[in-house]
């Protein structure tokens, strides 16, 4: 049509395109040789410079480019002054500038500007912070970014309190962003530390407050900040509770105390002449120089853990020279050193007596509540009303619920029990993709409240039926039982942990589906066992009976084993103690 | 103007450089259409035009003077055999009424006025608005009597004192008086002048709206820079309130519980989609339906005022369809759904004469169309005489409505009008940590019957106003003149003469009243002109730009139905010159390797804050532009020279 203007059309334009690529390609690949002839004779000179600043600029993730430009730019500061060595890297910095518009999460440029900034003779921190801010504020997720923005804040020692300044600005204008939140839990420590002053039992005693440091500063922050960022997180998940970002920095407010190290149990038992020591943590009693003294002689003896598997374990046990404690009519006393952490624990053995202990119970610790370790009950009060009316307007929200649920433990286990259970059938309605997850978190809870009540009942009985209980934990806190009922629940396993019950006598786990007895191990007092209606369908699945000394009753009925042929008799074989055995 | 002929021959003539007439010029140039495009008037974009303190001046003066009507010249002699003339309207339109001036800035610089007591006082005393004895004046109205109360002598030396730069009046002066803050002068604010782009029309750009759309389409962009409004505001109970529409302003918020960040948030992210229950609404107020969700006073405000912006007897559909077009908006170029040109929404009308014009289009001002020839046997309107008397044939005609006489128009409902003031004040009606904030502001009714009114705040980065100042538009549709419908506002929300008591709110150095016929009532075919002849209405009462890109598009498509509209126009490189087919010059593009021409990624354009993956590169090119980004500029600039060199010749 008359007038219109002519442009190029579509082929035309492909071909001339085609014919500048293929123009660019020869020009590309001939740099790159020529770059890689010259390293091979090691000629580090400005041209080599231009070349690889060529090259690099079309393509800034190419490693063994940006190497031999370093081994140019430091040969370079052997041969030139300080003042042209200051000019080279500046250049290198605005070179290096480009290169991060073209890519601006290449990790070559970036490791680069991390290289060409320590090496600058006067680096100018300021620029470099505000490229990251121009950066992060393209895109405020870039984690080569923040990497080097943290490089540079360590180097210039920016205040730490501008820095939680700049997480509130990028928390403002976006806030799902875990950086920023991390980052955050990162500062608060530094800027607002925990007043030195115990609030709770378990707490560990403070020594001389250490100067904030990110290496030896405590992990948790003044009562009066976490207040303030209650309110911020809160904003956060009532603007929007499917945001995770936002949960987690709450779940990290309300924190996770730091138990004490310590021997929480000795426990001594005469007829075995066996010594075992629970640990507040898994720890290879091997090696942290644990000393046991009977009536004030050292003793050598040798710690294994409950199961061969544990290289770590909170329960280990040894055995005593045979003779030294097996007459009733001595009292002993025992002590167990933990020489690497200061602490031990005694024990009195009084005559008469054919076993002891000395321990703290969970109770005593109030070990549970402790997992959100904020202090003040009033706080957790508030903070639990928050979450309630958040999930009054969001009664489906699994972030709500979940952290409804663990506001509750914190409050008090026993008596939000029912409701817990109640959110936990939520949870796993809203969220069934992780039913499994909230099935094991519950039998936890149970388990944790099963272990409060015995506990509070001063008995050696844990008895836990019928809660759908699908695994087993805290089984270090069981060393003393001597009877356990998990029956009627929907464990798959007795896994090496129930190695653990050193005391137990009795155990009825009928109506599961066990198919593993792992943890049936050298359990020298074990006499009953009750497995009906499990899934035990191997000789071979019953093998660690074999290792339980004192095995009278084992009860099988309704397991596929029964059906074996022969079973009676090889089970006669394997099992020689047993004398009342039901198929 | 140049003084040579013109051809003699288009394809299309348009007259008017209004907004949908200078969208219609550059669609018809793109595809090829011969274009001539005239303005009678000495400046672009007609009643869509932005000008500088001194030109509104001068325009504010040209409105005063009885516009003499032009002679009407007997063009008889042109006519040809079966030719009938259709005489276009010589006088200017009379879509501007009630145009009154105050000035409350003292005359000449004078630092060291003494805080006035007495200014207190006196607007204490001066209970009654609508005779206001010093203040207070009337226009010298063109076409309506419209009274406003006052004195015209007054008005008079307000007028004087505008015009020629003399005598404040007593009051104007005393009114202005912190001594705290160096106080702009008139004098200043003339010497400064050419810092202000004064719309005459007050609208934003719907991020997502037609326009903007047009605007990345046809690559029309590339010629303007645009900010995004910085926030949502709302005058309420007194006070004037952010209201937080996206996620981060809630996150944000201070004035707002937890829970009701909760509610808001569940609102807004529920009605993104129709259910059966907003159905069951339908044809009931929004207002009830907004009750209903027990979201509390302060949301059902926001919610109703300033996210669907309508009033309480809004249908229920109608308010579901403006919340939801406002939350389209947001996020896609930051926190707020608009944008605004940089130098002024004028910028847009001239942005597709550019384009049409580097089509080839030809642009004429102080040029326009005296009669228009009609074929007797087909009624169609086949050639115009232009206002020397030249004859050039056409084969359409697109007009401003304005220049059609009254008696041509079919439909004979009232033009309705809208009500405008425009403020010069000292400070922002909500000072922030930043003095960038470029507000959009709703105020409900403040009284039962009044009008709700738009206004917007604009700072000086936006080129519009001098530093230390803020260009404030008011707009509503018109009840009575614009000062009876806007003055109590003003009088409410700044601190002039007549206000009480208002310390702390911005003051007004300067501010006008005028009416604007609103466009939004003129139908395309609503006249019994020719049928290949289209008119384009003035501005709408809209805030957005709805109204014309939809006219524009419209006569486009029923001239050529085949054509695209506006297709995107090719980069520099890609046209191919006569003569020039072995080097098609493109500057700076010798000797890198850079790969092919990768935009470096920028401005992340969240989507209504979807949260998904990390936003890595090649975000879409063309959208960045609108940001203006500094990257292609450069590229445009060579060009965009060439363009205004073709401009100038042809004008």
């Amino acid at each position: 049509m008359h007038g219109r203007v002519k442009v190029k059309s579509t082929a035309q334009q492909e071909e001339e395109k085609r014919k500048e690529r293929e123009k660019k390609l020869k020009i590309y690949v001939a740099a790159r040789d020529a770059c890689f002839s010259k390293r091979k004779e090691g000629i580090w000179d400005d041209e080599a410079l231009q070349v690889t600043q060529q090259l690099l600029s079309s393509n800034p993730d190419f490693a063994t480019l940006w190497n031999y430009r370093r081994e140019i730019l430091m040969h370079l500061e052997t041969v030139r002054d300080e003042e042209e060595v200051q000019k080279i890297y500046q250049a290198e910095l605005s070179f290096l500038e480009s290169c991060l518009k073209v890519n601006p999460k290449s990790y070559g440029s970036w490791h680069h500007r991390g290289w060409v900034s320590t090496r600058l003779p006067r680096p100018d921190w300021a620029r470099e912070l505000g490229l990251c801010d121009r950066c992060l504020s393209l895109d405020d997720r870039n984690f080569h970014c923040w990497d080097y923005r943290r490089m540079v804040v360590k180097m210039s020692g920016v205040p730490v309190d501008q820095e939680l300044a700049f997480t509130d600005r990028l928390i403002g204008s976006n806030f799902s962003n875990y950086s920023s939140w991390h980052y955050r839990s990162t500062l608060l420590p530094l800027l607002h530390p925990e007043s030195p002053e115990p609030h709770s039992p378990c707490r560990e005693p403070r020594r001389a407050s250490p100067p904030p440091s990110p290496q030896t500063h405590s992990h948790r922050v003044c009562e009066e900040q976490l207040l303030k960022e209650y309110e911020l997180v809160q904003n956060a998940f009532f603007t929007d509770p499917n945001d995770q970002s936002a949960w987690f920095y709450y779940r990290w407010l309300l924190g996770r105390a730091e138990r004490e190290e310590m021997i929480s149990c000795v426990y001594v038992s005469r007829d075995e002449e066996r010594v075992a020591v629970a640990f507040s943590r898994p720890v290879n009693a091997q090696s942290v120089g644990l000393l046991l003294v009977l009536d004030g002689q050292p003793q050598r003896v040798e710690w294994r853990s409950v199961h061969p598997r544990f290289k770590h374990s909170p329960v280990w046990i040894c055995d005593l020279p045979p003779g030294t404690i097996s007459d009733v009519t001595n009292e002993h006393n025992l002590t167990v050193h933990w020489t690497e952490k200061h602490t031990h624990r005694d024990c009195a053995l009084y005559t008469g007596r054919s076993e002891s202990w000395c321990r703290d119970s969970a109770t005593d610790q109030e070990l549970f509540r402790s997992e959100l370790s904020v202090e003040k009950t009033s706080v957790l009060q508030s903070e639990l009303q928050s979450c309630n009316q958040l999930q009054e307007l969001e009664p489906l929200n699994k972030w709500c619920l979940l952290t409804i649920i663990l506001l509750m433990r914190a409050l008090d286990p026993l008596g939000y029990e029912k409701e817990t259970l109640a959110h936990f059938q939520t949870l796993k309605e809203v969220d069934s993709m992780r039913s499994a997850y909230y099935s094991d978190l519950c039998s936890k809870f149970m388990i944790e409240n099963t272990i409060l009540k015995m506990e509070y009942a001063e008995v050696r009985v844990f008895s836990i039926s019928d809660k759908n209980l699908t695994t087993l934990c805290h089984l270090d806190q069981l060393l003393l039982v001597t009877h356990i009922n998990l029956s009627s629940n929907q464990l798959q396993r007795l896994p090496p942990q129930f190695a653990m019950l050193q005391c137990l006598e009795v155990l009825e786990a009928d109506n599961n589906s066990i198919d593993n007895l792992e943890g049936l191990f050298h359990l020298p007092k074990l006499e009953e066992v009750l497995l009906k209606n499990n899934q035990i369908s191997t000789l071979a699945d019953l093998q660690p009976l074999a290792s339980c000394p004192k095995l009278k009753r084992l009860d099988l009925r309704g397991n596929p084993v029964t059906q074996t042929a022969n079973i009676e008799s090889e089970l006669t074989e394997l099992l020689p103690s047993v004398t009342d055995l039901q198929l | 103007m140049a003084a040579e002929e013109l051809p003699s021959e288009f394809d299309v003539v348009i007259l008017g450089t209004g907004l949908a007439e200078s969208v219609v010029a550059a669609a018809f140039s793109r595809v090829g259409q011969r274009v001539l495009h005239l303005d009678r008037r000495s400046y672009y974009a007609g009643n869509w035009a932005s000008f500088t303190f001194n030109a509104l001046l001068t325009w504010i003066q040209e409105h005063h003077e009885e516009s003499q009507p032009e002679e009407v010249q007997d063009w008889s002699s042109l006519l040809e055999e079966g030719e009938e003339l259709i005489y276009l309207s010589t006088r200017g339109s009379s879509s501007i009424t009630n145009l009154q001036v105050f000035c409350y800035a003292s005359e000449e610089d004078e630092e060291e006025e003494a805080p006035n007591t007495t200014e207190e006082d006196q607007g204490g005393d001066d209970e009654v608005k609508e005779t206001p004895e010093t203040e207070s004046a009337d226009s010298n109205e063109e076409e309506k009597k419209q009274k406003a109360g006052g004195t015209p002598a007054e008005e008079e030396e307000e007028q004087a004192s505008q015009t020629e730069g003399e005598e404040p009046t007593t009051s104007a002066g005393q009114s202005q008086s912190e001594p705290t803050r160096k106080k702009i002068s008139f004098a200043q604010l003339v010497k400064e002048g050419r810092r202000f782009n004064i719309d005459l029309v007050s609208k934003l750009m719907y991020s997502r709206g037609s326009l903007v759309d047009l605007l990345i389409k046809s690559n029309v962009s590339r010629y303007a820079e645009f900010k995004n409004v910085t926030r949502i505001l709302t005058y309420r109970d007194g006070k004037v309130e952010q209201v937080p529409c996206s996620r981060a302003d809630v996150f944000a918020s201070r004035q707002l519980s937890v829970v009701e960040k909760r509610k808001l948030m569940r609102f807004l992210t529920s009605c993104v989609e129709e259910t059966e229950e907003q159905r069951a609404y339908n044809g009931r107020p929004y207002l009830e339906f907004l009750c209903d969700q027990k979201l509390g006073d302060n949301l059902q405000h926001f919610l109703l005022h300033s996210i669907a912006m309508v009033t309480e007897d809004t249908p229920t559909e109608e308010g579901l369809a403006s919340t939801r077009h406002f939350l389209r908006c947001l996020g896609r170029y930051g926190n707020t759904p608009f944008l605004f040109p940089v130098y002024g929404l004028g910028e847009i009308p001239q942005c597709f004469c550019r384009m049409c014009a580097v089509f080839g289009g030809i642009y004429c001002l102080r040029h326009s169309v005296s009669c228009l020839l009609l074929d007797k046997d087909t009624n169609r309107c086949k050639a115009v005489i232009d206002s020397r008397g030249q004859r050039i044939s056409c084969s359409h005609f697109v007009v401003e409505d304005g220049f059609i006489g009254a008696d041509w128009k079919r439909e004979a409902t009232p033009t309705r009008y809208l009500s405008r003031a425009v403020l010069i004040t000292d400070s922002s009606i909500l000072p922030s940590d930043s003095d960038q904030q470029v507000s959009m502001v709703t105020v409900p009714p403040i009284a039962a019957g009044c009008p709700a009114v738009k206004m917007v705040e604009l700072c000086p980065s936006t080129m519009t106003c001098m530093p230390g100042t803020y260009l404030v538009h008011l707009t509503c549709q018109s009840a009575g003149s614009a000062y009876q419908d806007l003055s109590p506002v003003v009088t409410r929300m700044f601190r002039t003469p007549e206000s009480h008591d208002q310390e702390s709110s911005p003051t007004v150095l300067w501010c006008l009243y005028f009416n604007m016929a609103d466009g939004s009532g003129l139908e395309g075919e609503g006249h019994d002109l020719p049928n290949n002849v289209f008119l384009c209405s003035g501005p709408d009462a809209g805030l957005g730009h709805e109204h014309a890109v939809r006219q524009a598009q419209a006569i486009f498509q029923k001239i050529l139905p085949e054509e695209e509209f506006c297709p995107p126009a090719p980069n520099p490189e890609d046209i191919v010159y006569d003569g020039d087919n072995n080097s098609p010059s493109t500057p700076g593009d010798g000797e890198t390797l850079e790969g092919e021409e990768e935009e470096t990624p920028e401005g992340e354009e969240k989507v209504e804050g979807e949260e998904k993956e990390e936003k890595v590169e090649g975000e879409v090119a063309k959208e960045e532009k609108v940001e203006g980004e500094v990257e292609k500029e450069e590229k445009v600039e060579g060009e965009v020279e060439k363009e205004e060199q073709s401009l100038q010749t042809e004008e």
